[in-house]
């Protein structure tokens, strides 16, 4: 249709100035990677990249993580009243914000979508220069944003992720998580849910379906299958599906009288107060009550289920009713700020925040691999879960883990989560190597 | 000026210089990062393949994510099971979206109108749900697909053994992250230009336009309208399939959420916003899109103090309220809006504000007339 020699004439003339073009560009950005290591700072500042769900079902929890980060960069820098730096048990924080240099910090919506998620890090990491990337309320984000981590060499300090996968089957030498795993849930709510709803039940499961919801599943069923129940049914539910009644229905007619929901955030609210709403609490099954239990339990999901909660048996990361001197300092001075006290997400959120910081400090440097040995075997106390190890082996951190119950008779809109136990460490503590994975060289990085 | 930019050669150049000038000229915007840039590309190429279909023939897709997630998966496996080398990774991504979009339109192309929209969001609903729950080996469900040590990279590992952690993917040995990444998805989206113009400049891309207009009146013209359709929808469904495979060539992971209905929905809104029918207008409205989620979405309360500093303090704690609602997790009531005054005012997208500006400087502002007959024939386009 066009004329050949027209056309290559000027495929030549284009080549030559695209060329030129893909040169010109080159010249300016050769500056980005005269560094030692990706986002090396260089001025008086430091910046870590808080990236949380500022939309979708968790995004109550990216709310309190943001407000917990924000507070945290504060204590960091020397402003408000230090918070848990006075009571970690590492004394290497100044307040003077990271190996002198002050903390600034970006922000990103995940939007709990691994996509999303990992292009809101990426712009962290290539535009804004961020050096260390943390939050999250959801482990497949978790797990997606770990990867894209340790690709390019940036540390991951892993906000609220519940799965086992995450220091598992996908640990990443450059990703850590402070937070507690399902399998922990299933170890330390097994012996409780024994004592209280005796060794004779069938439970049916409804569970979140993704990453997270799979590992919570599988550690609850093999906890509560030791202790003798019995399984009737595991249903997969589509993440943030808002009705779950068509899930529910089925449920009493399986023969079950235990009803697991590995639900989250704003799910879980539904999920549970449909099954309130259903009469699922008032019914006798094989003899018993019919009892519902919410593996992972948070106050911010209390709250959103209201009544419905009173009586639910779960587990929790930190509450913040704890009478110990860290947890007491940090509902301080996040009620100060905010006017109303912290969720688990924030604490753990807030704890990571911090101990990243306190590495760089023991550490005396930036460099990456060398934060990750200050971390990798690190033993604290004073952050509020007693006595915590960052194992080496996988990333995880041990510490006890808390059994809740709803709260029968609140004193305040917050009072909302009694302690039923407090699980010790060693009850939960396994062995790494069961959930396989590996954790990758701590190689350096450029940009 | 615009007799010029109709020459092909002209044209190509002026894209190609535009294009690859990016980083240069989205400085000072704020937009230049690799990762926004390839996605500016890679965007660029779906939208413009989504309007071979819906701007050339008229039929609105609804499920278009569909064979982007397809591309997406096909090259994710690709760099696990054979090589981290992106060519044939992209070869698998447009092999296997355009089998899924032939199938998809053999039954879809059968209605119009709203029914083939309703149709293709079925089945667009239906791959999601597939690789959400139903083909998690393949898929990996929510978490996504992503590269692991364990992979058996057949090709690869004829030539190397494994490196100690996961390999990067790349063009005969150029890393495509980064500015080399773009600089790729920029050239592949320079070829889609070109070959799209071609499509819209050929009898084929006319009788498509034939088919808009009037589908009966090109039946008794003794066309058979079907097998047009149905390579529109494949071609468009395979500029798809390249897109979603560029996306796992600059970051190799694929999620089931890029096939869900949000996102096929966002490709419509990208084709509208530039201008539905016209060549750039649908990549325009892309990059707008992308720079709305990536940009806006990040400005926080200390940034909108830190521009706001220069009011005095009641003012600019008034100024950083009401503009907050906008930015942040807010950035999608910007872009509402935006949409909302684009369509009422600029039913043709941007592209029209373009050509009524162009006529507005070029005639002296003397033509209201001339504009409106402008618009009224801007569906034909």
């Amino acid at each position: 249709m066009s004329k050949i020699a027209l056309t290559r004439r000027n495929l030549l003339k284009a080549g030559a100035a695209s060329g030129v073009a893909l040169a010109a560009p080159m010249s300016f950005v050769r500056g980005a990677y005269a560094e030692e290591f990706c986002n090396m700072p260089t001025g008086s500042t430091v910046t870590l990249g808080f990236n949380v769900p500022q939309s979708g079902p968790y995004a109550d929890e990216g709310a309190d993580e943001l407000r917990a980060y924000q507070l945290a960069v504060k204590h960091l820098n020397g402003e408000g009243d230090g918070g848990m730096l006075n009571t970690f048990s590492s004394k290497a924080l100044k307040g003077n914000g990271i190996l002198g240099k002050k903390v600034e910090y970006v922000t990103g919506d995940t939007q709990t979508k691994s996509d999303a998620a990992r292009a809101s890090a990426k712009r962290m990491i290539e535009k804004d220069g961020a050096i260390m990337i943390t939050g999250g309320s959801s482990s497949g984000v978790a797990v997606a944003v770990q990867g894209l981590c340790q690709e390019n060499g940036i540390i991951f300090m892993a906000g609220l992720t519940h799965s086992n996968d995450t220091t598992g089957k996908d640990k990443k030498r450059f990703g850590f998580r402070h937070f507690f795993n399902a399998y922990m849930s299933g170890q330390a709510l097994g012996p409780i849910l024994a004592d209280e709803l005796g060794k004779d039940r069938t439970a049916y499961h409804l569970t979140a379906d993704y990453n997270w919801g799979w590992t919570q599943e599988e550690s609850i069923k093999n906890a509560t299958e030791n202790l003798g129940w019995k399984t009737a049914s595991a249903v997969r539910t589509p993440l943030g599906a808002g009705d779950f009644s068509q899930y529910l229905t089925p449920v009493l007619n399986s023969g079950a009288d235990v009803l697991i929901l590995n639900h989250y955030g704003k799910d879980m609210v539904n999920s549970l107060t449909q099954a309130v709403q259903f009469g699922m609490r008032e019914k006798q099954v094989n003899g018993k009550n019919f009892e519902i239990v919410v593996p992972l339990f948070s106050r911010l999901m209390a709250q959103g289920a209201g009544e419905n909660i009173k009586g639910i048996l779960g587990t929790t990361n930190w509450n913040w009713s704890l009478q110990d001197d860290a947890s007491q300092a940090f509902v301080k001075s996040f009620g100060q700020e905010y006017g109303f006290p912290p969720s688990q997400a924030a604490q753990t959120c807030y704890v990571q925040a911090l101990l990243y910081a306190d590495a760089c400090e023991r550490a005396g440097a930036f460099t990456p691999p060398q934060v990750i040995e200050a971390l990798e075997g690190f033993e604290f106390d004073g952050m509020g879960n007693g006595p915590t190890l960052y194992r080496a082996a996988d990333h995880q951190c041990f510490k006890e883990v808390l059994v809740v119950r709803g709260n029968e008779n609140p004193s305040s809109q917050f009072d909302l989560l009694d302690v039923v136990k407090i699980v010790p460490r060693d009850q939960v503590t396994y062995d790494p190597s069961i959930f396989g994975g590996e954790l990758g060289p701590s190689d350096v990085k450029k940009c | 000026m615009t007799k010029l930019l109709d020459r092909e050669p002209v044209a190509l150049l002026v894209f190609s210089a535009v294009i690859l000038l990016m980083p240069l000229w989205l400085t000072p915007l704020g937009a230049n990062y690799p990762d926004l840039l390839q996605k500016f590309a890679i965007y660029g190429i779906f939208a413009m393949g989504f309007n071979i279909l819906f701007g050339l023939t008229g039929y609105l897709s609804f499920g278009h994510a569909a064979f982007l997630g397809v591309g997406s998966y096909a090259a994710v496996w690709s760099f696990k099971l054979f090589t981290m080398n992106v060519i044939p990774a992209i070869a698998f991504g447009v092999l296997f979206s355009g089998i899924f979009a032939f199938l998809i339109g053999y039954v879809s192309l059968r209605r119009s109108g709203i029914y083939f929209s309703i149709l293709t969001l079925a089945f667009a609903q239906m791959c999601y749900n597939l690789a959400y729950s139903v083909l998690t080996p393949i898929t990996n469900g929510e978490t996504g697909l992503q590269l692991t040590l364990q992979d058996p990279r057949i090709i690869d590992r004829m030539f190397a053994p494994a490196g100690a952690g996961l390999p990067s993917t790349n063009f005969f040995g150029i890393l495509m992250s980064g500015y080399s990444g773009f600089y790729f998805c920029a050239v592949v989206l320079i070829i889609c230009f070109f070959i799209s113009r071609r499509i819209f400049k050929s009898p084929f891309g006319l009788t498509l336009l034939g088919i808009k207009s009037n589908q009966n009146r090109m039946g008794y013209t003794g066309y058979n309208t079907r097998p047009y359709t149905q390579t529109a929808f494949v071609i468009s469904g395979m500029f798809a399939g390249l897109a979603g495979s560029l996306l796992a060539v600059t970051d190799p992971l694929a999620g089931a959420e890029r096939m869900q209905w949000t996102a096929s929905g966002e490709v419509v809104l990208m084709t509208i916003l530039g201008g539905v029918g016209t060549l750039i207008g649908p990549m325009l409205g892309a990059w707008l899109i992308k720079y709305f989620e990536n940009i806006f979405s990040a400005f926080n309360e200390a940034t909108l103090e830190q521009t706001f500093s220069f009011l005095p303090e009641p003012l600019a704690h008034a100024a950083v309220a009401i503009s907050g609602l906008f930015v942040g997790e807010g950035w999608h009531l910007t872009l509402g809006v935006l949409f909302m005054l684009i369509v009422i005012f600029l039913p043709g997208g941007i592209m029209e504000g373009w050509r009524r500006l162009a006529r507005w400087i070029g005639g002296g502002g003397g033509g209201k007339a001339k504009s409106e007959s402008a618009a009224v024939a801007q569906p034909a386009e």
